[in-house]
């Protein structure tokens, strides 16, 4: 069963390796080699094995894919179809149309020393940046990032060169879109250099309900010295999805990074966070949520790495899991023995509303010196129910006490977004989202939306 | 307005509630006091509607109909009030936001459309100013770091906001100092009409030198055992409730 999930993908490139690598860049070429044999000794972990508690890869990787290595144009023009309609937002917007870049066709003006657009034109333009960041901190011990890297021809890339502020937010619209089931193989590279300043909001989206699609996702995050920067990254896709997302991140000195991974709408997904502080006195708030019901799946693995001293971790995951919806949650935070004066919070608070749904929550914290101040916290309950009668003896509703106990859950989550027209739209949407409203680009919080 | 007739209810299996018969009519005030364990505020729970508490005999009505039937928010509606002895804090969910969901709530229930911003401000700041309630609370979470005091005058404001037909207040006297006690009597007796009823629940005759009851009833053991007039709640306070539970426990042995 394991090698079968994955060996469909292996022959797959074998049988057309000219295809994968003619429509590809040089740079996203030279590590498929080291993919292919990572591949071809690897065995999937299995579903309740270590970091994998919900997450079965085998039989999400399972389906027929089809994957798209001829790069055949989905015959859509996003930038005329699309516009963003988020009020009082503007940003520089862009799509991956399944794993295609393609641009909002309003001739996205970005500032001096500021790229934001495809990978593979990228990697032609500058292949000595691509080539000094591509693949260099997504390990092939991953199975996603060595089958996402054996596979890639396209992605996403931001990178805002030294002292550059980037004033508008960028805006990546990731969509999946086929009459057939479809792997997505997207592959996004952030970088940050010296004192630079830029927010990235992502959007994943489902056009398609009724197909089977996966998004095998990497994203490498490169935080240069005394940069700052806000990644929001938000799902809202079908139950027919299956999202497969390792994020890497390192960070250089005094560099600030939020990163935000919001599941709104999903069929089954697993979202890894890699992080690492590589330079002194940096900081990192890692944050997310979930919204789980029906049979949806999520599970969160984070793994942040002290190695250095006076670095900081502020981290908080929140789930609500409903009807026989099953959440995970582990993460780790390691500090290493020369890292002094590290502040390291971890929380992870769940909700599970029936007694079908199902959450798993493993906080660790692995400390190798002694002049360090953290903590971690975990706990799983129900709404109280003594606050649900008292909002009942005021004339609210059953159901409208339980959803504002629940819009008030997510509350601190939603406060830290910092990008305030997304923040008002993100706290409409989860109100919605706990109404039992259907997923829809009309309440999506990036609003970019079908006219 | 209400009628209780031969009320039982347990809780976590233990009935606590032994045969409560009462009767309150509109423009009264009743207190209930009783000793610590007695059923007060298992009585007050049963009849806001607390599903934790099981009925397992009896009636209540209330204006005719089957109060037991009723889900808590439609015992709101329909006029009952519980002031809470520990108010629930909701963190999250903001004082202002909670309180118009309440009202307009009971609006739909009437077949009312929404209160409009602007009035639905200015009836708060009117019914503020009953309990002198400080404005900054409105935009706080519900009860969230609110002082003892603050607290309990939060929960005569929402009294006030509703304008219930009955009122339950279970020991709102608890926790309060002279002050804050006559601040949170006041409002109460403001809010008096003759067509509204209070029930007054407390362990102390202090309140009711503010509150003037009625009738005194005093709870022991899930039964109402003495049902009588103020000087009754003054005969208590000067000989405590042993005499109550000595006539009562012989009388149980006589049986």
């Amino acid at each position: 069963m394991t090698m079968d999930a994955l060996r469909q993908y292996i022959d797959l490139y074998r049988e057309h390796p000219q295809l994968v690598e003619g429509n590809s860049a040089d740079i996203l070429n030279r590590p498929r080699r080291r993919a292919l044999e990572a591949l071809e000794n690897m065995a999937l972990p299995p579903v309740g094995s270590e970091h994998y508690a919900v997450t079965d890869l085998s039989s999400m990787l399972a389906p027929d894919y089809g994957v798209n290595l001829a790069r055949v144009a989905i015959d859509v023009n996003p930038g005329a179809s699309f516009h963003c309609g988020v009020p009082n937002i503007t940003t520089s917007l862009h799509f991956l149309m399944n794993d295609i870049y393609a641009s909002s066709g309003d001739g996205v003006c970005l500032q001096e020393g500021v790229f934001a657009g495809s990978l593979r034109r990228f990697c032609e333009l500058y292949p000595d940046e691509a080539s000094r960041c591509y693949g260099k901190v997504a390990g092939m011990e991953n199975p996603v990032a060595a089958l996402n890297t054996l596979l890639a021809q396209d992605g996403f890339v931001l990178r805002v060169s030294k002292g550059v502020k980037v004033e508008k937010p960028v805006q990546l619209v990731s969509i999946l879109e086929n009459g057939m089931p479809l792997m997505a193989v997207r592959r996004l590279l952030v970088i940050m250099e010296e004192g630079s300043e830029a927010r990235l909001l992502v959007c994943d989206h489902t056009q398609n309900p009724d197909v089977e699609f996966l998004a095998l996702q990497i994203v490498e995050i490169f935080a240069g010295p005394d940069s700052r920067l806000d990644y929001y990254d938000l799902e809202e896709s079908t139950e027919k999805t299956r999202r497969l997302c390792s994020l890497y991140l390192r960070q250089e000195e005094r560099s600030e990074v939020l990163i935000d991974g919001m599941t709104i709408f999903n069929g089954k997904t697993r979202n890894e966070y890699n992080c690492a502080f590589a330079g002194k006195g940096a900081s990192l708030r890692l944050m997310g949520m979930g919204i789980e019901d029906r049979s949806r799946e999520v599970e969160t693995y984070s793994r942040v790495e002290h190695l250095v001293p006076e670095c900081h971790t502020d981290e908080l995951f929140k789930y609500v899991v409903d009807d026989q919806a099953r959440g995970s949650f582990e993460g780790l935070v390691y500090v290493a023995e020369g890292a002094e004066k590290t502040e390291a919070y971890q929380s992870n608070r769940n909700i599970v509303g029936s007694d079908t749904a199902r959450m798993f929550s493993k906080p660790q914290l692995e400390i190798y010196n002694d002049d360090v101040k953290c903590s971690h916290g975990s706990a799983i309950g129900q709404l109280d129910a003594m606050q649900v009668f008292y909002m009942r003896t005021r004339g609210l509703s059953e159901a409208t006490a339980r959803l504002l106990l629940k819009q008030a859950f997510m509350a601190d989550v939603i406060d830290g977004v910092r990008l305030e027209p997304l923040r008002e739209r993100l706290r409409m949407m989860v109100e919605r989202r706990f109404a039992g409203e259907e997923a829809g680009c009309r309440s999506c919080s990036g609003a970019c939306m079908v006219k | 307005m209400l009628k209780v007739n031969n009320l039982h209810a347990v809780i976590n299996g233990k009935e606590i509630l032994k045969g409560i018969n009462l009767e309150v009519k509109p423009g009264e005030v009743h207190a209930i006091m009783g000793p610590n364990g007695s059923g007060k505020s298992t009585l007050s729970m049963v009849l806001a509607g607390n599903p934790a508490y099981e009925v397992t005999g009896g009636s209540a009505e209330f204006y005719g109909k089957d109060l037991l039937a009723m889900p808590p928010e439609i015992r709101s509606y329909e006029g009952l009030f519980l002031g809470f002895q520990y108010p629930v804090e909701i963190p999250g969910v903001s004082m202002v936001n909670f309180m118009r969901a309440a009202v307009n709530a009971k609006r739909e229930y009437f077949g009312q459309p929404p209160m409009s911003a602007t009035d639905f401000l200015k009836m708060m700041r009117e019914k503020r100013a009953i309990v002198e309630l400080d404005n900054k609370l409105a935009s706080r979470s519900v009860n969230e770091g609110f002082s003892g005091g603050e607290k309990k005058r939060n929960e005569i404001f929402q009294m006030a906001v509703l304008e219930p037909r009955l009122s339950i207040l279970d020991e709102t006297d608890s926790g309060l100092d002279i002050d804050a006690l006559r601040i949170v009597a006041e409002g109460v007796n403001k809010l008096k009409t003759e067509n509204n009823a209070t029930i007054v629940i407390t362990h102390y005759q202090r309140l009711l030198d503010y509150i003037k009851p009625e009738f005194v009833h005093i709870l022991y053991k899930g039964r109402i055992v003495k049902t009588g007039g103020p000087e009754l709640a003054l005969e208590l306070e000067e000989r405590g409730y042993d005499w109550i539970k000595e006539q009562v426990d012989s009388q149980n042995e006589e049986a």
